[in-house]
């Protein structure tokens, strides 16, 4: 039912990204060379590669925070560089990459979220804080609301995180790290918890990760393709017979 | 106490008044963003720009108002090159404006002593009705710009990558932002002086960190620290005859001092 290879045989999924022949160099240090890649719609790609593999820099690229020097992204069938729906992926970056100190309580960094382009200019409504709510519920940590990040446990904060990437019901998640200095058990209900969401939801999933056993143990033994030091591994998630999406957070809530 | 209501005093009520809601704010997001010190580094070349301001007979805070946006651009500039160094740009920009400032003094003898007691300590008695005027103009600026941006701000501040990641124009931003400290600063300087600029910004943003748990508290909050600070630094160097911008700046230290205390004492 849901096993790899079979991207082709499912008519109704679009492609998500792709790269072509992307290249980037420091200077005189290339970082990627001619990296060509497909994502597919309902595709969880793990991204596999040692420090300096280009991991970072390739993901950078594919949010928009860097240009590729040679080659073209494509965003849901949009170049990158004229991509407007911004709100279909969320994003979750490396931890530790605020400052705890940071006067902020769990609700408003999930309420960021939603700040995007398209809502300048626009007031929090109503229905943004119920969204938030559910994001929080989905991730179970409604209690913790109106506590200050920093306050939090890292696998705590891994989820208000993740819940500020989901409050936008994006179509594509991407997570750098998101494994990293969280201890053991935290990772893989962590781990437990993206999984999930990806055999029951219409969402796809791009997570760097420098954890082998956790990948493979999801995503098999081999990578789909090798592009210099960088490996993409990929499991394909299509036992949704119908492709229109639904809430996602009405229904992770549900699901409980 | 009839110093109380002379003009002149009510004047710095006014322009102290207008200061301690800006300052303070714009104090949070700097702070935020690790660059607490951009207080000094632009008070010192606004003071350049005051210095030119005589030496050409121009209006001397709009020249150090010029000077200061020009050098909050060369700060951004340099904050993006090198990235987490953002000290670094504030540092070379500084010893740049001490350096110009210092030309331009030796250039022009006869104003030293107006550059020294107006602009480097202060001088928020001789506020004229142009002061005002600035300060109220920056004033509705600086609010308008940061209340229709809040939200987005708030995401810049927080996670400048997230914030360009949900497409923001991040490079618009910080431009604002630039320009908006730039106003602040110049605005600002003739009141507390040059030299204490940076207390009006950074101090009630250090007890806005330790007090408060949300944005919204934080924000709210530094503008009453500021107000309190200011208002009632006034009336007491006014009535004990003390020098307003100290007595303004101590007090805000001992605002911060019973914060950090008291913090400490519920939190144990």
């Amino acid at each position: 039912m849901n096993t790899t290879a079979s991207i082709q045989q499912a008519g109704c999924h679009q492609e998500i990204i792709r790269l072509d022949g992307v290249s980037f160099s420091f200077d005189s240090q290339v970082v990627l060379s001619d990296v060509s890649f497909k994502i597919m719609e309902r595709d969880f790609v793990g991204l596999i590669g040692s420090n300096g593999a280009g991991k970072t820099t390739l993901l950078r690229m594919i949010v928009g925070l860097t240009q590729p020097q040679k080659g073209s992204i494509t965003l849901f069938g949009t170049p990158s560089s004229k991509f407007k729906d911004w709100d279909k992926i969320g994003y979750v970056p490396q931890r530790n990459h605020f400052n705890p100190l940071f006067p902020a309580t769990v609700k408003e960094v999930v309420l960021s979220g939603l700040y995007g382009r398209k809502r300048l200019y626009r007031r929090i409504s109503k229905e943004d804080a119920s969204r938030c709510e559910d994001a929080l519920g989905a991730l179970q940590i409604q209690d913790l609301g109106d506590k200050r990040i920093g306050a939090l446990s890292g696998g705590q904060q891994q989820r208000v995180f993740l819940a500020r990437a989901l409050i936008n019901n994006p179509k594509l998640l991407i997570l750098d790290e998101p494994l990293s200095g969280i201890d053991i058990e935290t990772q893989q209900s962590f781990f437990h918890m993206i999984k999930h969401m990806h055999q029951r939801h219409n969402i796809t999933f791009l997570m760097v990760s420098h954890d082998m056993d956790m990948v493979r143990s999801y995503l098999g033994q081999e990578p789909k393709e090798k592009c210099g030091k960088l490996s993409f591994y990929v499991r394909h998630s299509h036992d949704l017979e119908n492709c229109e999406g639904t809430d996602l957070l009405h229904s992770l809530r549900k699901e409980g | 106490m009839d110093i109380l209501t002379a003009e002149f005093f009510q004047r710095a009520l006014i322009g102290g008044a207008l200061i301690a809601v800006t300052a303070p704010l714009m104090g949070l997001f700097l702070v935020l963003r690790r660059l607490a010190m951009i207080g000094d580094t632009l008070a010192h070349v606004s003071i350049a720009g005051v210095a030119l301001g005589f030496l050409i007979h121009a209006y001397p805070v709009a020249v150090g108002l010029l000077f200061a946006i020009l050098a909050s651009f060369a700060i951004e500039w340099l904050r993006r090159k090198y990235r987490t160094y953002a000290e670094l740009s504030l540092a070379i920009i500084m010893s740049g404006g001490i350096a110009l400032a210092s030309l331009l003094f030796t250039m022009g003898k006869g104003f030293n002593a107006n550059v020294t007691s107006y602009f480097v300590g202060g001088s928020i008695y001789t506020l004229n009705s142009t002061d005002l005027m600035v300060i109220a103009g920056v004033t509705v600026i600086v609010l308008t710009m940061v209340l229709i941006h809040k939200k987005e701000l708030f995401l810049l501040t927080f996670d400048e990558e997230a914030a360009a990641v949900s497409g923001l124009p991040v490079k618009y931003f910080n431009i604002m932002m630039s320009i908006l400290t730039a106003l602040v600063i110049s605005a600002s300087i003739k009141i507390v002086g040059a030299l204490l600029v940076s207390a009006l910004l950074v101090i009630p943003a250090a007890c806005g960190l330790v007090l408060s748990r949300s944005f919204k508290q934080a924000v709210i909050l530094v503008v009453i620290i500021g107000e309190v600070a200011v208002l009632a630094g006034l009336w007491i160097a006014g009535v004990a005859n003390l020098a307003p911008g100290g007595t303004i700046v101590l007090l805000l230290i001992g605002i911060l001092a019973v914060s950090i205390t008291t913090t400490r004492i519920m939190r144990a």
